[in-house]
């Protein structure tokens, strides 16, 4: 979450032009700057990144503005998470980043630089098992978020009863139904123990 | 988005110095969980943004010697939620659970739901804080707007989930910069403020500044706190109205109690003259219902939301009955299945 | 060869049909592997984003975009609705409508790019208040959309010197004098958008003359022409390929503007290019479902059967000004007199299209409801006054099927153990309780469709049909049915999908597919394995009708060692592979296929009367649809369209200002959807006696999306005692609501 000190520029007004900042730097190529007051490195343009993905070490090129998820599907081919809603309200772009659940389409690649990434297509394959055996998908195009959630989710509450579950995986939509289905795996697989 | 320069300073010194270059404007990033989304949309079109996530000392949650429990403006919710030190605050660990999205909970960061930019359509569509000074809101479809602080022109409603709660317990939060020498503690209700103009923000932060902590004093023995959101649905949506409560309990009756109410004002709202009522009550259900009345007294609905008054009522009136450990009635949690009967039919 | 009797083996000779099989690309869904519209990759691929119009309703004077050009990675700006330099102003209706596209080499720059063009819009007075009939007369927006009379012949006939009208006006008000009950309400329901996860758009490059597309489409056989009847080219010179779709719930049958103008692109720039487009322009623009509102007056006899409606609904689709069409009115239910009028109402909002079950949600929502008033009116269990009225249907056929799913659901809700007369449940705390009942119908019939099946000589056995997978289980059904005719494991046979290049199939809209590629499939397996019992009849020196297909062998009835094996079998084939095409064409007569379907749904809700909050306790479906192929997609189908109608229900709709008509709420975090903690306990049985399974495939799409929503409304007026007139039920209409009850 961000607090941001300073007043944004209003869309709508910048369309008319009526008001509106000029842009700013044009430059695209990398640059790296250091601040003049603290030394930091302060990077405009694109720059070359490091990435741990699914295990293996990967190099990206990123603007500040790039996406994770962009990385992921463009650079990468990694398509499992998805682009649906520009403020992760959907949940379907999650990714686990060192192991935590985020939402790729809100993460800056430059800020998870030499970060292990782990994204739908590098999970083992329990929980998309416990998927298929319950019938937790239709369309499917929500399904490897959803998926990544689980795994998320079952690592922190291996024991986890349904009414945690129902409470507790709620930072993804399905907009096909799916989820008397995916409840249905998810106790399975708490059940089951199989999520070792 | 926007171009804009990126930043990952190591120390809080170096973020408020690369914060306060007064010839750009800068934006705070910890979780991004807000911030990303915003600037997207060309809401928020910062040139530079400084991630604060690499600064060691913004990541821990520690007690000091006075027993005040610090938290660093780079902990994430579930840190929070997962930390034995904090299990004496259960109304903040409760609405934390409430969000019951493990991605927010595990990206969005403490200090940054403090300070999640309103959800008002009209500011997230581009229109300004205001909304054309209030008109838009004023003739608008305005369902999810303010009731209470709403006489001027800003009519959304503080977005921050855990501020009411974090208020009643008594935070306050660590500010530094602009200049890097300045640091100032201070009280988390006087960080918000109800913009009159198109230059000011919801919160009193000026360029270059830093929260760096919250700090939450420890919880009394006989005090009892808690919280009540009226939510639509399940998930991160922002709900319909909420309440925190504190209240110093000394042989069943109310010594000092705080109300604050969310998700109905430009700021977490304190209903001082409510908390006031309780003084020297026992708190049941009826006195529970007065203070509820009395937290929505000054409310003045707009055309579409006059059922948030109730709401209001409604959430105070149950955090109090939570807060003392009486049964809150209603619906706020998940239906979960019957045990499974006869039938051989595949149950949900 | 004899003639093939296309046929469906009986129920307990299926090894495969009717079970529970696991969808076969599950695998690629749940691990991300499976390559969407959206995640198609093509080298050298330009992205494009589109300026949206901000405004409901403006002329757009003219559009700078040499600010947009410059920015860096920008390649081309394209114009889409808005006028070219020197064109006149072009007037928008809608929210978000598309009018400047950019292409550039990355997401980033294109958005950036659509950030700097600068329009010029000339304001104009917008109307969006599709609920407000007098508003909407005020303001000329209304279309008449039709109605009449209809009245039971005993009733005669006016006599010759009788005004027609006077006489049926007359009439009518009698026929309401004579009712032991009458009700009269107002009902509505809001527009909806179809919200589909994976925006719409393309992913398509040209190959010299030939556009190669990837479309995200529920219409894969029909989209070439699409593309090639706006572009001025032939179908044979376009390919559209769509292996996955991320939903299209009716939405998706078209190549749409947008889709001709990544084409356009594409052509300008020489590079493929990507156009999808934004959740804000998804949900604003890419398909909505109108909206329906009713003035009803019933009159029931003494034993609350229905026998006179009048009505007037309206509703809107957006700027096009149409309504729910009027024979809709009532649902399933059919009262000997009739009085009904529609309205259309003009709004500015982009035009519906079709939403899974088109105009029945809203049919039966505003119908049953009504019926329901009546139950609580005389405070008789709803149950029996539904049950009462199924003399009266449009179907009489049904009325068996109805009473019997009735029986069956109210035995897995809890009928008699929950059930109290509306507003008379006990109390706990603030907390009410209710049960509520909806019934509905749907046709199903199967689509036209194609199968090509390829038997190798190695026994290798692959189909290919033009139809497309939207989560139904498509893949999953053709390959059950070849499986099951040829006696193969389903691992034995490859499946081929979802491409325009494919024997046609017709587009997955209206519950038509299951029926259509079973159709196909199972006589395409029949014929060749008639070609193939004839080979194999000749080997063994036996008649071929004495032969069968199963285990991987084909051998002679009731003689398990006069046989061969599979592989053997298809030795005969000789050097070219046995290919067989088999199609069926819609609406013909077939064993195999039929239509028409009945259904109920029942829903146990709690209500918050202190916060208007309305959760489901548990909701049941009992559902017919003829013979079944996969019951775990069938079933999986029945969840995903309760869930669908609790999302109706409480949760999503569009909210169009009142004053500027834009649409507020374009975006996840307010268009609110349910979520898994949401729903509830659900219960879906799928109804398949004899008698309905004897009819063969029916389609299961739709109809389980129907009724939920007059069934949650009926649950929560028999929970509070009090109608909550439009869906969704949000907490601030049902306090509204239990408010003005209050008075």
């Amino acid at each position: 979450m961000s607090h941001p000190t300073s007043k944004g520029v209003s869309r709508r007004n910048f369309l008319k032009g009526s008001g509106a900042a000029a842009a700013a730097s044009t430059v695209v190529t990398s640059t790296v700057a250091q601040d003049a007051a603290t030394g930091t490195n302060v990077v405009a343009g694109e720059k070359s990144i490091s990435l741990r993905v699914n295990g293996k070490s990967m190099t990206a090129k990123a603007e500040p503005r790039t996406t994770l998820l962009d990385v992921l599907r463009y650079q990468f081919d990694l398509t499992a998470a998805k682009p649906v809603s520009a403020d992760g309200s959907s949940g379907a772009s999650t990714v686990l980043v060192d192991g935590k659940p985020v939402m790729a389409s809100t993460v800056l690649a430059l800020s998870v630089a030499g970060k292990e990434i782990t994204t739908c297509e590098g999970l083992d394959d329990a929980v998309p098992k416990a998927f298929v055996a319950h019938d937790a998908q239709q369309c499917g195009f929500c399904t490897p978020g959803f998926v990544v959630a689980v795994r998320a989710f079952i690592n922190k509450h291996p024991d986890a009863t349904e009414e945690q579950i129902r409470a507790g995986l709620n930072g993804n939509i399905c907009r096909c139904g799916t989820y008397a289905n995916v409840l249905q795996a998810v106790i399975s697989l708490v059940k089951g123990n199989q999520n070792g | 988005m926007k171009r804009f320069e990126y930043a990952q300073p190591r120390s809080e010194r170096e973020a408020v110095q690369l914060l306060a270059d007064a010839s750009k404007q800068t934006a705070v990033l910890a979780g991004g969980t807000d911030l990303v989304g915003l600037m997207k949309r060309m809401v928020v079109t910062p040139d530079r943004v400084v991630n604060i996530q690499e600064i060691d000392s913004l990541r821990q949650i520690e007690a000091d010697a006075d027993g005040n429990v610090w938290i660093g403006a780079s902990v994430c919710l579930d840190e929070f939620l997962d930390e034995k030190i904090t299990d004496q605050f259960p109304s903040a660990k409760q609405v934390i659970q409430g969000i019951s999205s493990i991605q927010l909970q595990s990206q969005g960061t403490l200090v940054g739901e403090l300070l999640r930019r309103p959800g008002c359509w009209y500011f997230r569509d581009g229109h300004g804080l205001l909304a054309k000074n209030g008109r838009l809101v004023i003739d608008g479809d305005n369902r999810y707007h303010a009731i209470l602080g709403n006489r001027g022109p800003a009519k959304f409603v503080n977005a921050s989930r855990l501020a009411p709660v974090l208020i009643t317990l008594g935070a306050k939060v660590r500010l530094i910069g602009p200049d890097p020498d300045n640091e100032q503690l201070l009280p988390l209700s006087s960080l918000y403020q109800t913009p009159a103009s198109n230059s000011e923000l919801e919160n009193v932060l000026q360029p270059g500044q830093l929260v760096t902590h919250v700090v939450i004093p420890p919880h009394g023995q006989n005090r009892l706190s808690a919280a009540y959101e009226v939510r639509h649905g399940e998930g991160p949506d922002q709900p319909l109205a909420a309440a925190a409560v504190s209240v110093e309990v000394r042989l069943g009756r109310v010594e000092q109690a705080q109300i604050v109410l969310g998700q109905v004002a430009p700021t977490p709202w304190l209903a001082q003259p409510a908390a006031e009522s309780l003084r020297g009550k026992v708190i049941d259900e009826e006195m529970a219902v007065i203070a509820g009345s009395e937290a929505v007294a000054g409310a003045i609905a707009l055309s579409q939301n006059e059922y948030k008054i109730q709401l209001a009522q409604v959430a105070v009136k149950r955090a109090l009955l939570r807060a003392v450990g009486h049964d809150t009635g209603g619906l706020d949690r998940p239906i979960i299945s019957e045990p499974a009967e006869s039938h051989e039919q595949h149950i949900v | 060869m004899a003639e093939v009797n296309y046929s469906w083996p009986a129920n307990h000779k299926a090894r495969l049909i009717g079970k529970r099989v696991d969808r076969l690309d599950g695998m690629e869904k749940s691990q991300g592997t499976a390559k969407y519209t959206y995640d198609v990759n093509l080298p050298k691929q330009l992205i494009v984003r589109a300026l949206g119009c901000p405004h409901a309703h403006c002329r757009v004077i003219s559009v700078d975009a040499s600010d947009a050009e410059k920015v860096p990675g920008v390649v081309l700006v394209h114009w889409v609705k808005a006028p070219g330099p020197g064109q006149d102003p072009v007037e928008i209706q809608a929210d978000g409508t598309l009018l400047v596209a950019v292409a550039a080499e990355s997401e980033a720059a294109a958005a950036e790019g659509v950030s700097k063009l600068k329009v010029e819009y000339e304001m104009l007075e917008p109307f969006v208040a599709d609920y407000d009939l007098d508003a909407a007369e005020a303001k000329k927006r209304t279309k008449k959309a039709g109605g009449g009379i209809e009245l039971d012949e005993a009733l005669g006939e006016p006599g010759d010197d009788d005004d027609e009208e006077e006489w049926e006006e007359k009439t009518i008000q009698k026929l309401f004098e004579q009712s032991e009950h009458v009700v009269e309400g107002r009902y509505g329901i809001d527009v909806i958008t179809h919200c589909c996860l994976e925006p719409h758009g393309t992913t398509l490059r040209w190959e010299g003359d030939r556009l190669i597309a990837h479309l995200s489409t529920q219409n894969v056989s029909r989209t070439d022409d699409g593309f090639a009847d706006a572009l001025n080219i032939t179908a044979d010179e376009v390919d559209v390929t769509c292996e996955y779709i991320g939903g299209g719930f009716g939405s998706k049958f078209q190549p749409n503007y947008w889709g001709i103008a990544a084409a356009e692109i594409a052509k300008k720039t020489g590079r493929p290019v990507k156009f999808m487009l934004s959740r804000d322009q998804e949900l604003k623009i890419a398909g909505n479902r109108p909206s329906g509102f009713i003035d009803v007056k019933l009159g029931a006899d003494e034993n609350g059967v229905v026998q006179i409606w009048d009505s007037h609904h309206w509703g809107t689709s957006g700027f096009d000004g149409k309504t729910v069409a009027v024979t809709n009115f009532p649902y399933v239910f059919a009262p000997k007199n009739l009085r009904r009028k529609a309205t259309g109402i003009i709004t500015d909002n982009e035009p519906s299209v079709a939403w899974r079950a088109p105009n029945h949600p809203q049919a039966c929502a505003l119908t049953q409801t009504a019926y329901d008033d009546l139950a609580a009116k005389m405070q008789a269990d709803s149950l029996d006054i539904f049950l009462r009225n199924l003399e009266n249907i449009d179907s009489p056929e049904k009325a068996a099927v109805y009473a019997e799913e009735l029986r069956i659901a109210a035995d897995l809700i809890g009928w008699r153990r929950h059930w109290h007369p509306h507003g008379k449940g006990r109390q706990q705390g603030s907390v009410v309780e209710g049960l509520g009942i909806g019934i509905h119908k749907w046709g199903g019939t199967a689509n036209t469709s194609s199968c090509l099946l390829k038997i190798h000589p190695d026994g290798g056995v692959q189909s290919y049909c033009g139809t497309q997978d939207l989560g139904t289980g498509t893949k999953t059904v053709c390959a059950m049915v070849l499986a099951e005719t040829l006696g193969l494991p389903i691992e034995a046979v490859k499946v081929n999908i979802g491409s325009s290049t494919y024997p046609f199939s017709g587009a997955s809209g209206g519950s038509t597919t299951v029926g259509a590629v079973s159709e196909s499939h199972r006589r395409a397996a029949q014929d060749a394995l008639a070609k193939l019992f004839d080979l194999v009849a000749k080997k063994l020196e036996v008649p071929a009708d004495k032969l069968e297909a199963a285990n991987g062998n084909i051998s002679v009835i009731g003689y398990s060692d006069k046989a061969m094996t599979w592989k053997q079998a298809c030795s005969l084939i000789g050097i070219q592979p046995l290919e067989v095409t088999s199609d069926y064409k819609r609406g013909g007569e077939s064993p195999l296929s039929s239509s028409n379907v009945a259904g109920c749904q029942m829903a146990h809700v709690a209500v918050d009367t202190d916060t208007g909050v309305v959760k489901i306790k548990k909701m049941v479906a009992v559902q017919d649809m003829g013979l079944i192929i996969n019951r775990k997609t069938a079933e999986s189908q029945v969840y995903g369209a309760l869930i669908m109608s609790i999302a109706a229900a409480l949760f999503e709709q569009r909210i169009n200002d009142p004053k500027t008509g834009a649409f507020v709420n374009a975006e996840l975090d307010t268009y609110r959807l349910p979520r898994l903690g949401d729903v509830g306990e659900l219960m879906v049985h799928l109804h398949e006696p004899e008698s309905e399974r004897a009819r063969g495939v029916i389609g299961l799409g739709e109809p389980p999306v129907i009724s939920g929503g007059a069934a949650i409304s009926n649950a929560v007026c028999n929970a509070t005692g009090v109608r909550v007139p439009t869906l969704p039920l949000t907490p601030k209409r049902v306090l509204d609501a239990l408010r003005g009850a209050k008075g």
